[in-house]
């Protein structure tokens, strides 16, 4: 299976997995089970990487009998998605999840509560990815870890031949001749800091796009989570029982319900703002360590006592990590509209199964195992169908081969003018249409100027095409955000405060050069009641 | 950030170099592994899961060097505290330090209930039809 290339590690596979969170590994096994040779890259290390690993995701975790509680779960999704999701996926995931997590017993070593039940619906990160990293070395996938895939491998009657990508610490790069590819490679926070997401820079947006594929659901990137001021600590459960403070010392008053975002960005527009945790109820605090480890680390480090002591907060943005756009899945393997190319997890659009609002929580770590598993198998099939795994020719684009002459770009400035136009407060979570026009259009010289000069080479190679990926990714936000004239869900706008019925509806989105938008009126949806 | 590879606990498994996600170490033969590219740690602590020497430091601060004095973390108590705390290795069966995560969902659970006992106080001061949520 193995030929070394000069610099190159020339590799094939029926399928290739790229990416290796949750949804990769869970694609992984079952693209294993169902029988093809299976190769897994991650950027990083296939166990620690991704958001899932630094995080313990609670799925979302109904049982079957009696059959009233998932409908009423649907139902009530079915509400709060605003109308964008859809019960028979809802269905989907709920039912593939429960039959899941149960299997990885003898990985996860789970718990059982006092009755002696055992614990299946969250599972701490760590452990977790621990777990899913020895099933996919036990089933015999080939895991390639620290080898960042840099750009597909597409033939010329389209379909997808597999990737190509640098092999960090080995050095040289890599190439997989595959029959069929999953992109798992998570969602972007655009470098936020939010806790595990710094190897998410949304790569498999930009190569899907390369290869034809388009977006869904991009406008549905204002998810924020409060963190202490410079600390990566974005675990929210410890935040159940906050207090917050403006610099004065009053108290911020918040609404009934999880929405607390929008009143502290409101809060921190202002000036600072502080926080303590002592309505924290005794029990609970003694339990925090052996519950969630990493939620103390900062304080203990900082020498702060969360349940006594005020401490500074910020919110760091989530992009679509805890938001809700991505690849647009076109069938039920979570298929791409590029023959041979799958999505999965946070690569995906969740607005099937969350709708308009977060699937953080339970939604979205079921929809990592159950897509994952899907597009697993549905690569499996498709390369036992298609039979070649050779033929591709890489086509990755900006960052990589300049439409014009080589300049150079300064990453740092290109990154900051991103991170201004999609993580800042006042233009992302108070939208309007004015202020997201100009945010379209500063994006959009951005690309410009990188598309045509910026070509990355040595040490800079990597964080070059991860810039470009997440330039994409902010010109298809802003120009979703701007096509959906109106309020709806997490996507609120100043300009446009109510729902609008022409809008039930996604709205995809596209396109490199010139990023275009379009109503997906293949999906025309009822608005739930 | 990083901040410490303590070269009196080091055994030079190079665990840390492979684990570390964002690859912020580099392994040195015949010596600890190096702190390379500090600048790229994402703080996510997972080097400090993955050392069973407790030889790695990380401190909080995301943006910028903490400076760190090594005799006083080493007399800190807080090197390896999160592995313990994880019931990793050999704490694994340790009964001080179970898997609770489970328990997750209970906590946000009380948080709702006990904020809906703050919203009926309230109630009680406030005519009902105002303050519907
Ligand atoms: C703090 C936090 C708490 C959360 N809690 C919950 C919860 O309780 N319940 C819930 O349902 N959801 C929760 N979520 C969301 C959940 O964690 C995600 O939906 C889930 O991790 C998605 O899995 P994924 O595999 O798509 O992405 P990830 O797990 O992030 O994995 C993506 C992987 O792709 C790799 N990668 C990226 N680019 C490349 C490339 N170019 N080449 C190769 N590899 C690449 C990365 O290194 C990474 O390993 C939480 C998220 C956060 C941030
Ligand atoms: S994991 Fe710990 S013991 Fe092993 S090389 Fe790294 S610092 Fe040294
Ligand atoms: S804290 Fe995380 S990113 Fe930083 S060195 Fe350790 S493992 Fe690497």
């Amino acid at each position: 299976m193995s030929r070394s290339s000069g610099e190159t590690l020339e590799l094939s596979a029926d399928v290739l997995i790229i990416g290796g969170g949750l949804a990769g590994t869970w694609a992984a096994s079952a693209a294993r089970r169902a029988g093809a040779s299976v190769i897994l890259a991650d950027k990083g290390y296939c166990g620690t990487s991704g958001v899932t690993a630094t995080a313990g995701p609670g799925h979302w975790w109904i049982p079957p009998d009696p059959p009233e509680l998932r409908e009423t779960a649907i139902r009530n999704r079915r509400k709060t998605g605003a109308g964008l999701n859809e019960p028979e996926w809802m269905a989907r995931i709920l039912a593939l999840t429960w039959e899941s997590l149960p299997t990885l017993d003898g990985f996860y070593k789970f718990s059982t509560d006092e009755n002696g039940v055992k614990q299946h619906r969250a599972l701490r990160g760590p452990e977790y990815m621990r777990a899913l990293r020895k099933l996919v070395d036990s089933l015999g996938v080939t895991v390639l870890d620290h080898s960042p895939a840099l750009e597909l491998l597409q033939r010329s009657d389209g379909s997808v031949a597999g990737a190509r990508g640098i092999r960090r610490q080995a050095g040289g790069d890599w190439q997989v001749n595959a029959g069929a590819v999953v992109l798992a490679t998570g969602g972007t926070s655009f470098l936020s800091r939010l806790l595990g997401s710094h190897t998410n820079t949304g790569d498999g947006y930009l190569l899907a796009a390369e290869a034809g594929a388009e977006l869904s659901g991009m406008e549905f990137t204002t998810y924020y989570t409060v963190a202490p001021v410079r600390s990566t600590m974005t675990r929210s459960m410890s935040y159940a029982f906050a207090t917050y403070y403006d610099a004065d010392g009053a108290v911020i008053a918040m609404p009934p319900g999880p929405e607390t975002t929008r009143p502290l960005a409101r809060a921190m527009l202002k000036g600072r703002v502080f926080c303590d945790l002592a309505r924290t109820p005794e029990d609970i605090r003694a339990r925090v360590p052996t519950i969630s480890p990493n939620v103390m680390l900062p304080f203990r480090r900082w020498g702060i006592d969360p349940y006594k002591d005020r401490f500074e907060v910020t919110l760091h943005g989530e992009g679509t990590i805890r938001g809700i756009g991505g690849l647009r899945v076109v069938g039920d393997h979570c298929q791409t509209s590029v023959p041979g190319l799958y999505a999965a997890g946070d690569a995906a659009t969740r607005e099937l199964v969350a709708g308009a609002i977060s699937g953080g929580g339970n939604i979205n770590s079921a929809w990592a195992v159950s897509s994952g598993q899907w597009a697993g198998a549905g690569a499996a099939r498709h390369a036992a169908a298609n039979g070649s795994q050779s033929g591709g020719r890489a086509i990755g684009q900006a960052g990589l081969r300049p439409a014009s002459a080589r300049r150079d770009v300064d990453l740092g400035t290109t990154l900051s003018t991103i991170q201004g136009e999609m993580l800042a407060y006042d233009k992302n979570i108070f939208r309007s249409g004015e202020t997201l026009k100009r945010s379209a259009e500063i994006l959009d010289d951005a690309w410009a100027e990188f598309d045509a000069h910026a070509q990355g080479a040595g040490d800079a190679l990597l964080r070059t095409r991860e810039t470009a990926a997440m330039l994409a990714t902010a010109r298809w936000c802003a120009a979703s955000a701007l096509a959906r004239e109106e309020s709806r869900g997490m996507h609120q706008r100043d300009d446009r405060p109510e729902m609008d019925p022409r809008f039930n509806r996604r709205i995809l989105v596209g396109g490199l050069d010139k990023v275009w938008t379009a109503s997906d009126y293949g999906h025309a949806l009822e608005l739930a009641s | 950030m990083i901040e410490l590879v303590i070269a009196e606990r080091c055994t030079g498994c190079n665990a840390c170099v492979e684990i570390c996600p964002t690859n912020v170490l580099e392994a040195i033969s015949g010596d600890v592994p190096r702190i390379a590219r500090q600048e790229d740690c994402q703080t996510c602590f997972m080097c400090e899961l993955y050392c069973r020497a407790d030889a790695i430091y990380v401190a909080p601060d995301c943006e910028n060097p903490t400076p760190v004095d090594k005799n006083a973390i080493l007399a800190s108590g807080l090197l390896g505290e999160f592995r313990r705390n994880h019931g990793w290795d050999e704490w694994a069966d340790d009964p001080r330090y179970p898997n609770e995560h489970w328990r997750m969902e209970s906590v946000f659970l009380r948080a709702r209930m006990a904020f809906q006992r703050r919203l009926r106080r309230l109630q009680h001061h406030v005519p009902p039809s105002s303050c519907r949520p």
